[in-house]
């Protein structure tokens, strides 16, 4: 019977990205997907003919171009768009733009006030500084800071030279930076609702905070740590939908002769005197493999795949508590025509970028209230863009894919599971904000699909439909990332390694868990990670 | 003309244990009080006739041990009283919720499993806060000049951390900035006790139990101790005027000189050094020392921007110090009765805060603007156990009530009979009769607060005790130490580093931050 | 459901509505875009400050020509201009600024700098002191939350007025007998930095005699929407005296010259700085002259004059003379050709001087204490090959030229 070099379970976009890195160093290695398709959360699926849907995430910028040119993954189809702007619609008839033209948004800016949009500059500066700060941290292992041995005292020094490095004034400020509210934040720089809406809503994007609670700063710069190549914070689209970044990384493992099974759900990791040394699948049947990583999150992993008994306790206990908090959701819609805005100019660039309802930070704020309370949102907060209008092979000319991402939709219902009625009732608080703004929008609507935490974690299989397999505040950050003790993607069963978003550094379609976990299996296996860049300089 | 190495502006109580160590250290020291007597915001009044209240700090819990000694305050009439004061979780639904001894030694009401798992948080919560109480105790870490005791006093609270072991030094980072009520969860099912924890986290902040960082809060107060015991609370007999009468008494033995109804108009600066103060009736006094006791934004103000720079003013203005909390003061012809507490128990502190998510639903409005419909507040009936501050047979009341914001949407003119409406009907639910048994009702909304004891956003902790305010960010970077970018011009007040409540322990740090200046 | 988002409605859109249409334009068009248009046979263009500007119009170098014998039209309007006016007035330009302004009397002008609190530089600029609370201050970056903020205990209102006010500096030794011609009666009286108001049309122009030349020169300022009759006036009766419009690429050859430097080009602005080492102190950049440590307190006082009580500049900002006559832009500075000791972020070839100048930032001591043994390496790229070159370097006090002409009273009426 063949004993597989390593069995990656999940074909989502990090388990992709571990598997090709393995396998290009030499390693025999199966990817076993539960779906039919690969992707996980980065997938095009054509839910109605015609339409190709990118239904879980929907835009590209964290994606780390180390990876792509590692794994040749524009050879394998893979093009990213660049947004050309966008829109927050104010409720007095007007909006406010983002354009990639500084003076233009300058101008933008200005038409609500002057003093926002000179005071943009300082704050761009100040946020593209925590960007650099962080940047280099993305593609490295998080430190132990309660480990002796020298490599993770080697790179606690590194951190702590380069936080040094950065002078009293400007410690002071990251230390204030990684605990604020990006409303407080906003209000430093700011006097204008729809101005500090406009930044605020990158503090919310995928986590179960409101942009008033204390640590949505940082969440902003998960956001802003992107780039399209080279542009740093810009986001695009990945042409033929986000299924493209996955499809290119399946073609890429196949190219170099890796193996994907799909339809092939995992029952539980094979564990032998504390080592894994393979999976069962649904099915009952048994595969082998000399290491097993997992791209599933840290809770299904360990508390569903892994027998209790093979888990310290207090590993147990650290990953029940590990956050994972079902935020959001999602509408797909095909359209049969392009939707019209009358707020919006008809040659406005903002069409092909992100539109957004919400021009108030108290909107936001009241929408999370309602979260809290485990009811979806009455008034969203929906990040809206229509890929078609720059990437022609979703849909037929004239035709048009849209993506409504959804704040807040919380994992249960007042305390129950979801309903069908409960979902369509979440629909109809999208479909209407969006036809206050679009006359006629709904009578453009050909298919619709509609998902909420309860459809994501059963077709993707993220707990709690989170996107980020986990919240990314302070406690589930860095060396916390999944939990204590256990942040360089190994665990406490030999031979099974985390690749997920759950680690370091989190969610987003990123790569960078993928890739990491790569070098540390790599490290552990004594093989050479030379077909692995270094990290891109910031310089 | 009698002239002064150091005027202290402010005689609150941080003010007096400044002068007071100053005085010790052989300078010669003025006080100069705004108000007509000193004390601050930690004064006992009369607001009622024969009706004696603590005015806003009404529980002592973190009067620090080195204040007690250096001032002498024992000798100078502080008495402690050797009993640990009660929490009362108080609920309509079930029996109170009791914890007995130093923050709930014990806990009764409570089922064994509870309690035991009670036991296990409470004494990881102080292995916690016993980390950080040396960072509180200490001037915070001048990130641009460290000097070798700092370091070294760094290095030693590092050790300290190693010391917890390897599991616990996880845990302890993972929890740092965790909000309260997760941390809750982890471990606890009870919601009052649960809300009691959440409460005290929260309490006298912009922050609900969910918020991030809200931890902090609770460690905050239990790295207090009284009488040597951490997490030990009392009700002060006399009020919390009574600290003030010890330290008023510590500094006349010092030689310190008080001056009350002497409120400062500005702060004289020449070429980048203070050298004085100007008082309201234009009278000038000139000392080589400035050390200022109140609200950093109000200290700046008499400075003058011209005198600052712009950065350092726009960072003063964007101090958030908007107070959240209410103080409720209740004359009643009778001591009131809360539902299920024992009559000992009433000598308590007794809380209203009935689950975590009730206390974050109170949170949830005053974000815009708009008071608790259902309050959240801790009580005290303060002359259950000294009578001497109301007349026979009558009782005071006294609770902090939140959230009440500072600047309420349709204004405190308005909004103050409503939200006490909203706090009647909460204390009437726990103690059924109250209302028909009030003599008469004092609420200071933080308005009230801000104009009687001069407290800008009426906050108690001059500026928002939150995790971007804090440390090397207290008040504001540039000024975190004592010192600011005035020459001879100190902060020693509640805005400074660790923050407010009767501690005293800002006003030390700063005093012994100018003595080792001059050495 | 409560429904917080109200019914759109076209018709109650508010005025800022009307302005939504600037997202066609990303280049905005000068007040004088019309005229500039008519000359432009370069169609050389570059972005100022979010404004269609020259590089060229019809001929870079003669263009420089024009400033040194004739009179040498240069659009400054998109200059940023504030207008700061109030009973404050001149106490707050003193605490944002540098320079004593209580030594800046009405009808004077002065080139000065602002610090935030770490005595970096935020800009520099020039202060028109138009009346006795009335100011205006023209500078390369934008700055309004800073003045705004800066605003805080002073009564005095702060106006950005970019867009309202057109900019033409008219430079070259027959400046002033275009202006004289043009019919601006008095002008002659003007000693350098003076600044006066004369009619024009249904309005005033302030002209002051003030330039980027470092030769005899003038700059006008008028409402937007008399900035066309004026260069009108100026062109009419300049025909005689060689007026001609000229684009960035010559002026800037004349600013090196006159060794003046820009914003953004030989240093980086505070707010836009992002790696924290790129930050100056006046003293770094050559503007050390303008601390007054006697006036009043201003921003960055105390860290500016700590810095110097501490000996801890780090900077020092140098004119060169450069052997050879290739230009040294952006080459890297030696000491003993070993150590890499600095950058040139300006250099040209001299035609007034006749020498090789640069404009550089060095490392102290270099350039400060050890200034013998310093050499630039130029990469010429010379038909698709870099010849390398490492050449002397001699540092020399700026300006390069001191032209009579510039501060001549009265000045020469050609």
């Amino acid at each position: 019977m063949k004993t597989w070099d390593a069995i990656v379970i999940g074909g989502g976009h990090n388990g992709l990205v571990n598997a090709c890195y393995l396998q290009r160093a030499g390693l025999d290695v199966l990817v076993v997907e539960k779906n039919a398709w690969v992707g996980g959360a980065a997938t095009s699926r054509e839910l109605t003919p015609g339409f190709l849907y990118s239904n879980c995430s929907y835009v590209c910028s964290l994606f780390r171009p180390e990876i792509m040119r590692d794994l040749e993954l524009p050879r394998f189809g893979l093009q990213v768009i660049s947004y050309e702007g966008g829109a927050v619609f104010t409720r007095d008839g007007d909006y406010l733009a983002n354009y990639r033209d500084h003076d233009a948004h300058r101008r933008e800016f200005a038409r609500f006030s002057a003093r926002d949009a000179e005071a943009y500059d300082r704050y761009a500066r100040d946020v593209t500084r925590q960007c650099r700060f962080i940047q280099p941290l993305l593609m490295r292992t998080a430190p132990d800071p309660t480990s002796l041995r020298p490599r993770d005292i080697g790179e606690l020094m590194y951190l702590g030279r380069k936080f040094a490095g950065l002078g009293a004034e400007e410690m002071a400020l990251t230390l204030r930076f990684w605990t604020m509210s990006i409303s407080d934040f906003l209000d430093e720089y700011f006097e204008t609702d729809v101005i500090k809406a406009n930044f605020a809503l990158s503090g919310i994007i995928g986590t179960a905070l409101g942009p008033m609670s204390p640590g949505t700063a940082y969440v902003l710069l998960h956001h802003y740590m992107g780039e399209v190549d080279g542009s740093v914070g810009a986001w695009g689209y990945a042409r033929g939908g986000m299924g493209a970044v996955t499809k290119a990384l399946a073609d890429s493992f196949r190219a170099s002769g890796g193996t994907i099974r799909t339809e092939a759900e995992v029952d539980h990791v094979l564990v032998k005197s504390g080592k894994a040394n393979g999976i069962v699948l649904a099915s009952g049947e048994e595969v082998y493999g000399k290491l097993v990583v997992s791209n599933a999150d840290v809770k299904r992993t360990f508390l569903k795949l892994v027998e209790e008994k093979e888990l310290p306790e207090i590993f147990l206990r650290r990953v029940r508590n590990f956050k994972i908090r079902g935020s959001s959701g999602k509408v797909n819609i095909a359209l049969d025509s392009m939707p019209e805005f009358p707020a919006l100019p008809k040659d406005s660039p903002c069409y092909r970028g992100d539109m957004h309802f919400t021009d108030s930070v108290e909107r936001m704020e009241r929408a999370y209230d309602d979260w809290k309370a485990g009811k979806w949102s009455a008034d969203p907060f929906l990040d809206m863009v229509i890929p078609t209008t720059l990437d022609p092979t979703m849909a037929a000319p004239g035709k048009h894919f849209m993506s409504c991402f959804v704040q807040y939709a919380p994992p249960k219902v007042g305390g129950r599971d979801w309903t069908d009625a409960d979902r369509d009732g979440f629909a109809e608080s999208v479909i209407s904000q969006i036809a206050e703004y679009s006359p006629g929008f709904r009578d453009r609507i050909v298919h619709m699909e509609v998902r909420t935490s309860r459809e994501i974690e059963a077709e993707v299989g993220l707990t709690e439909g989170n996107i980020f397999q986990g919240e990314l505040t302070f406690d589930q950050l860095l060396f916390n990332r999944p939990v204590p003790g256990y942040a360089q993607y190994r665990s406490p069963v030999g031979g099974l390694y985390m690749c997920g978003s759950s680690t370091h550094p989190g969610g987003g379609v990123m790569g960078a868990p993928g890739h990491n976990a790569a070098a540390e299996i790599l490290r552990d296996l004594k093989r050479g990670t030379k077909h692995m860049s270094p990290a891109h300089d910031v310089i | 003309m009698t002239s002064f190495d150091v005027i202290v502006i402010g005689g609150g109580h941080n003010g007096l244990v400044a002068a007071t160590t100053l005085g010790r250290a052989g300078r010669k020291v003025l006080v100069l009080e705004a108000a007509g007597e000193i004390g601050g915001a930690a004064r006992t009044e009369e607001f009622f006739p024969g009706f004696r209240v603590s005015s806003i700090a009404h529980v002592l819990n973190r009067l620090h041990p080195e204040v007690v000694k250096i001032l002498e305050l024992e000798k100078h009439g502080l008495a402690f009283e050797r009993q640990a004061t009660p929490s009362v979780a108080l609920s309509t639904t079930d029996d109170p919720l009791v914890l007995r001894g130093a923050y709930g030694e014990s806990l009764d009401g409570a089922t064994d499993s509870e309690a035991a798992a009670w036991r296990e948080l409470r004494a990881l919560l102080f292995r916690y806060a016993g980390i950080l109480k040396p960072f509180l105790a200490r001037r915070p870490p001048d990130l641009a000049d460290m000097s070798l005791s700092e370091t070294s006093a760094l290095a030693m609270a590092g050790l300290s951390l190693k010391r917890l072991g390897k599991e616990d030094m996880r845990d302890f980072l993972r929890m740092l900035l965790m909000n309260v009520a997760d941390v809750l969860d982890e471990h606890l099912e009870d919601d009052r006790l649960k809300g009691l924890l959440a409460f005290d986290a929260v309490l006298g902040s912009h922050l609900g139990p969910r918020s991030p960082t809200s931890l902090l809060g609770l460690y905050y107060r239990l790295a207090g101790e009284i009488g040597g015991v951490p997490g030990a609370q009392l009700l002060p007999k006399g009020g919390m005027g009574a600290i003030i009468a010890a330290m008023g008494a510590s500094a006349s033995a010092a030689g310190i000189v008080v001056r009350s109804n002497a409120e400062v108009a500005k702060i004289l600066v020449e070429k980048g050094r203070a050298v004085g103060v100007a008082l309201q009736n234009d009278e000038q006094i000139r000392a080589k020392t400035i050390v200022s006791a109140i609200n950093p934004s109000s200290t700046f103000s008499l400075v003058g921007s011209r005198e600052l720079d712009t950065g350092f003013v726009r960072k003063v203005k964007n101090i958030r110090m908007m107070g959240d909390a209410a103080k409720l003061h209740l004359a009643l012809d009778r001591p009131p009765e809360f539902l299920g507490v024992r009559t000992e128990d009433h000598r308590g502190r007794l809380v209203i805060a009935p689950s975590t998510d009730h206390v974050e639903r109170a949170f949830n409005p005053s974000k815009y603007g708009e008071f608790s419909p259902e309050p959240v507040m801790e009580i005290t009936l303060p002359s259950l156990a000294d009578p001497s501050l109301a007349p026979d047979g009558a009782c005071v009341l006294s609770a902090v009530v939140q959230y009440a914001p500072y600047a309420l949407g349709e204004g405190w003119e308005a909004g103050k009979p409503k939200f006490l409406n909203a706090i009647m009907a909460q204390l009437e639910a726990h103690a059924p009769g109250i209302a028909k048994s009030i003599r008469h009702t004092e609420l200071l909304t933080p308005l009230d607060i801000e104009q009687r004891y001069r407290m800008p956003g009426g906050h108690w902790h001059h500026g928002e005790l939150q995790a971007d305010q804090m440390l090397m960010s207290r008040p504001v970077s540039g000024a975190a130490g004592y010192s600011t970018p005035v020459d001879g011009l100190y902060l020693c007040g509640a805005g400074s580093h660790p923050g407010g409540g009767v501690s005293g322990v800002p006003g030390l740090n700063a005093a012994r931050h100018i003595i080792a200046m001059k050495a | 459901m409560a429904k917080t988002a109200r019914k759109t409605n076209a018709s109650t859109r508010p005025p800022r509505a009307a302005l939504q249409g600037h997202f066609r334009t990303l280049r905005l068009p000068s007040p004088l875009q019309p005229r500039i248009d008519a000359l432009a046979k370069t169609e050389d263009w570059y972005t100022w400050a979010g404004y269609k500007a020259p590089l060229s119009l019809w001929d870079e170098e003669l263009e420089y020509f024009t400033i040194r014998s004739q009179a040498a039209a240069f659009d400054i309007s998109p200059m940023v201009k504030y207008r700061i006016e109030g009973a404050d007035a001149e106490a707050f330009c003193n605490r944002v600024t540098l320079r004593d302004v209580s030594k800046l009397k009405p009808g004077r002008v002065h080139y000065t700098a602002w610090c935030d609190d770490a005595g970096h530089v935020l800009d520099d600029g020039t202060l028109f002191r138009l009346a006795p609370t009335h100011f205006r201050l023209c500078c390369q970056e934008r700055h309004l939350p800073w003045l705004l903020d800066s605003t805080i205990g002073f009564d005095v209102m702060v106006e950005e007025e970019t867009e309202a006010v057109a900019g033409l500096a008219l430079q070259g030794p027959t400046s002033l007998a275009v202006l004289r011609d043009a019919g601006f009666a008095g002008v002659e009286k003007l000693k350098i930095f003076d600044l006066a108001e004369f009619p024009h049309e249904s309005g005033m122009v302030a002209i002051s005699r003030t330039g980027f030349t470092g030769d005899l020169g003038y700059e006008l300022f008028v409402p937007a929407k008399l900035a066309l009759s004026l260069w009108d006036r100026l062109f009419e009766v300049g025909r005689l005296h060689g007026i001609r419009a000229i684009g960035y690429t010559a002026l800037n050859r004349a600013r090196i010259e006159a060794g003046l430097i820009v914003a953004n080009a030989d240093f980086v602005t505070a707010e836009h700085a992002i790696r924290g080492d790129r930050l100056r102190l006046p003293d770094e950049i050559g503007l050390g002259f303008m601390v007054d440590a006697e006036k009043p307190h201003f921003n960055g006082r105390r860290t500016i004059l700590a810095a110097r009580a501490n000996r801890s500049m780090k900077h020092v900002l140098v004119g060169l003379e450069i052997e050879g006559n290739i230009p040294a832009e952006h080459a890297i500075v030696y000491h003993r050709q070993k150590r890499e000791v600095g950058l040139v972020s300006a250099a040209i070839w001299s035609p007034m001087a006749k020498r090789n100048i640069a404009i550089a930032s060095l490392s102290r001591p270099y350039g400060d204490t050890v200034t013998d043994d310093l050499w630039v390496e130029i990469y010429a790229m010379r038909e698709l090959k870099y010849e390398r070159l490492m050449k002397r370097a001699r540092i020399v006090p700026r300006p390069f030229i001191k032209l009579e002409r510039r501060t001549a009273n009265p000045p020469a009426n050609v």
